[in-house]
């Protein structure tokens, strides 16, 4: 039982170093530090530059285009992009379809679509729920109807983040309407600019526009267009579960960032001639984030280290998401009370930028961690079903 | 980066595992504990047999010379079985100390205590001091053949039954400075030393000491004079260690028994474990016993390692593991009803261990402000 890292493991944290700390744009790193989502093509940016360097896609196999690392590597990555201020990677394609087509794809799909992933040439998005199927996903009503060579697919998706920015959505439709909930569910990869898609941007409390409204009337997708087998279509984000791990470490080492921001405004603001962080009461509840971001870093250690060595790690990635959702939307919201006044200019009024509003922004953003990616009391019946036998 | 135990590890966690599960019988610890016994004298001497008690003692003092991971290992099991046996302080603190002492005090000593014979006990705190450890107002005048001793201890762990005591007293400075502090062994039965005992509500048999002129011979002395802080701070970390040890097997203990009474206890014609207010919360169990877990580890680990990042991480640590343990202990009482609150069940005494292991050198307030006051500006502790 150690921390320690192995020779080959403490020159790759320094490569990695040295890469964030020459590679991390000056402008991504006080919105990042905030926990803002960065924008659209500044995501490209940061993809492309990771690309240049064989670090497109640290999750996956080198066969597909990805870096091939280790749990234990993929850790110390992460937590190096976090002390550098560095972005989490957009998602949805590296993690949420890329890794189920390159196990459940063909070999023409592969081809086509890996690649450009990694390069971040190509840009997914999630077409998963619908108006009334939010938690309760497998209740989804979109049809796809086989019409010769064709699937032609109608319905409603809801949350589509990012649609508005993406050339291909990846959707689950239902290609049999008899069999009982996730039985008749299948996996389609689309181009967004099909005939029948519509968009309509939904902008949430963040007054950002990350997600949207998709509508699809009649789209006529290519029988190519199918991933896997009809019917299957449920069954193939099992191998997301197993990956939940490389993201949840990514994703919590960056409370380390919101934390360093909250400490340097309490730090710098001098009230009556004493720092805020002089006041006890100041002290005392940043020492409280700072020994629950420990015992989360601690889990996510643990995890990796797990995965690392082929050991199961149970329920703690779910675990790990509640713990972490609460902790960014705490700390953030602290962050903003240090600030007091300073937080109110959330946008400015005139040609001049308001950087002192991005906390502001991040924690109100940070609502949404809670609830997307399977909210936290979704997250809580999954453990209490599956780790605690209730 | 690894959190595996080794192959002796491995045995030795399944040995205390299955020590535990053969003598920690709920019913003969409840009956020991109403005759007054502070722990079960047998289960002391077959733990010397079976070598535990000889852990952590160095080599060349008799004993297996293992480290903290060893130490965790016994001190969980302690607390998954609700074990009195005064292990942590006489063979996890006392030893750290008594490596420092005189050749002949570590002979007289040392075989005795890892063969579970002589009891030593650290009275680490003073009225006055509350939770600080370097607060002392103990004085130790230097007199013809040793030392004389005065002043008072507010604790001292299993205080109760130890034959000796370790006294950290001011040799030089003011009452709160780290340095001048000494450390000196004074019998149970010394002239002058009154020993307060006292059965806390997790039935430990502590005690508080008054010492009024207590007078100890020269090889008495453990360290160098005056210069006794880092020492005490060394073994005391040790102790603190230990005990979120114990705390997180009393934790997992109480959590998988609250998760069977959930799975079988009936009302409204379904089992308790059916309704979801009452998942949901056995769930946030679980996520603090991960957590303590988890801080349990890193705080092992850095007994090895460097000073700032050790105290920073045993009070993190020592913070963390009394919140989440508190959470789960009054939550165990809290799901099980009427049942939980009686004496009847181990439930309602899993809390109240829990809540003494919080108490015990520093409580998680204490030491977040300890933690508070180790980080510099901008700083980020994880």
């Amino acid at each position: 039982m150690n921390l320690d890292l192995t020779p080959e493991q403490l020159a790759f944290r320094e490569e990695a170093r040295a890469f964030f700390t020459e590679n991390t744009p000056e402008s991504f790193k006080s919105r990042v530090r905030a926990g803002m989502r960065l924008e659209p093509e500044e995501f490209t940016q940061w993809q492309r530059l990771l690309y240049a360097r064989g670090w497109g896609a640290p999750s996956w196999p080198k066969e597909y285009g990805g870096a091939g690392w280790d749990p234990t590597q993929l850790y110390i990555f992460e937590t190096e992009a976090s002390r550098a201020d560095a972005p989490v990677q957009f998602h949805q394609g590296l993690e949420l379809i890329g890794p189920i087509i390159f196990t459940f794809g063909s070999e023409a799909q592969k081809a086509k679509y890996l690649p450009a992933i990694v390069s971040g040439d190509d840009w997914w998005c999630q077409g998963y729920s619908e108006p009334n199927a939010g938690s309760d996903l497998a209740s989804l009503s979109t049809r796809a109807v086989r019409d010769g060579d064709d699937y032609v697919i109608s319905g409603q998706k809801a949350w589509t983040s990012y649609a508005h920015v993406a050339n291909r959505m990846f959707l689950l439709a239902r290609t049999d309407p008899d069999a009982r909930k996730q039985a008749g569910i299948s996996l389609f990869l689309i181009d967004i600019d099909t005939p029948g898609v519509t968009i309509r941007p939904v902008i949430t409390m963040d007054e950002v526009h990350h997600t949207n409204e998709v509508f699809l009337d009649d789209v006529r997708a290519p029988a190519s267009a199918l991933l896997g087998e009809e019917g299957k279509g449920w069954s193939y984000g099992k191998v997301l579960l197993d990956r939940e791990r490389g993201v949840t470490a990514a994703t919590t080492t960056r409370l380390a960032q919101q934390l360093r921001g909250a400490r340097q405004v309490a730090a710098e603001t001098i009230v009556g001639g004493a720092r805020l962080l002089d006041d006890p009461r100041v002290a005392d509840r940043l020492a409280q984030f700072e020994l629950e971001v420990m015992a989360l870093e601690a889990m996510v250690m643990r995890t990796m280290a797990e995965a690392t060595s082929g050991q199961d790690s149970g329920p703690r990635a779910s675990m790990i998401k509640i713990r972490w959702s609460e902790l960014l939307q705490q700390i953030t919201e602290y962050w903003v009370e240090l600030q007091g006044y300073g937080a109110m200019a959330f946008a400015p009024l005139g040609p001049f930028e308001t950087p002192e509003a991005w906390p502001a922004k991040g924690m109100v953003y940070s609502r949404v961690t809670s609830i997307y990616g399977g909210s936290n009391e979704i997250q809580r019946n999954i453990i209490a079903r599956r780790a605690l036998g209730l | 980066m690894n959190f595996d135990l080794s192959e002796e590890q491995r045995l030795l966690k399944d040995s205390v595992r299955r020590y535990g599960a053969d003598h920690g019988d709920f019913t003969a610890w409840r009956a020991r504990v109403e005759r007054g016994e502070a722990f079960d004298a047998a289960s002391w001497r077959r733990m010397a047999d079976l070598g535990w008690l000889a852990l952590t003692t160095p080599e060349e003092d008799g004993g297996l010379g293992g480290g903290p991971v060893d130490t965790m290992v016994v001190a969980e099991a302690f607390g998954r079985y609700l074990m009195l046996e005064p292990y942590i302080s006489a063979c996890v603190i006392a030893p750290v100390l008594l490596a420092a002492a005189t050749d002949e005090v570590r002979a007289r000593f040392m075989p005795s205590l890892v063969e579970g014979g002589v009891l030593v006990s650290l009275a680490d705190a003073e009225p006055g001091g509350r939770f600080d450890i370097h607060r002392i107002a103990t004085r130790a005048e230097v007199v013809e053949g040793g030392y004389r001793l005065t002043g008072e201890k507010s604790h001292a762990l299993d205080g109760a039954s130890a034959d000796w005591f370790i006294v950290p007293a001011r040799t030089a400075g003011a009452d709160d400075s780290e340095g001048g502090i000494s450390l000196f062994l004074a019998p149970a039965k010394a002239e002058g030393l009154t020993v307060a005992r006292s059965r806390a509500m997790d039935n430990r048999h502590n005690a508080s000491l008054k010492l009024d002129g207590v007078l100890v011979s020269g090889e008495s002395l453990i360290g160098r004079l005056g210069d006794g802080f880092g020492l005490l701070r060394q073994a005391v970390d040790h102790g603190v260690v230990a005990r979120l040890a114990e705390a997180v097997g009393a934790m997992d203990a109480v959590h998988e028994m609250t998760l069977e009474y959930l799975k079988t206890r009936k009302q409204f014609g379904q089992t308790l474990g059916s309704f979801q207010a009452l998942q949901h919360r056995a769930v946030d169990m679980a996520i603090a016993c991960e957590e303590a877990r988890s801080m349990m580890y890193l705080a092992t680990i850095a007994l090895s390692g460097d000073a700032a990042e050790r105290k920073k991480v045993i009070s993190a640590a020592k913070a963390r593991v009394g919140q989440t343990s508190l959470y789960v202990g009054r939550q165990a009482v809290q799901l099980h009803g009427g049942v939980g609150f009686t004496e009847e069940l181990a439930v309602a005494h899993y809390l109240k261990r829990l809540i003494m292991i919080d108490m015990a050198f520093g409580n998680a307030d204490h030491h977040r402000a300890e933690l508070a006051a180790s980080l510099e500006p901008g700083a980020v502790a994880a």
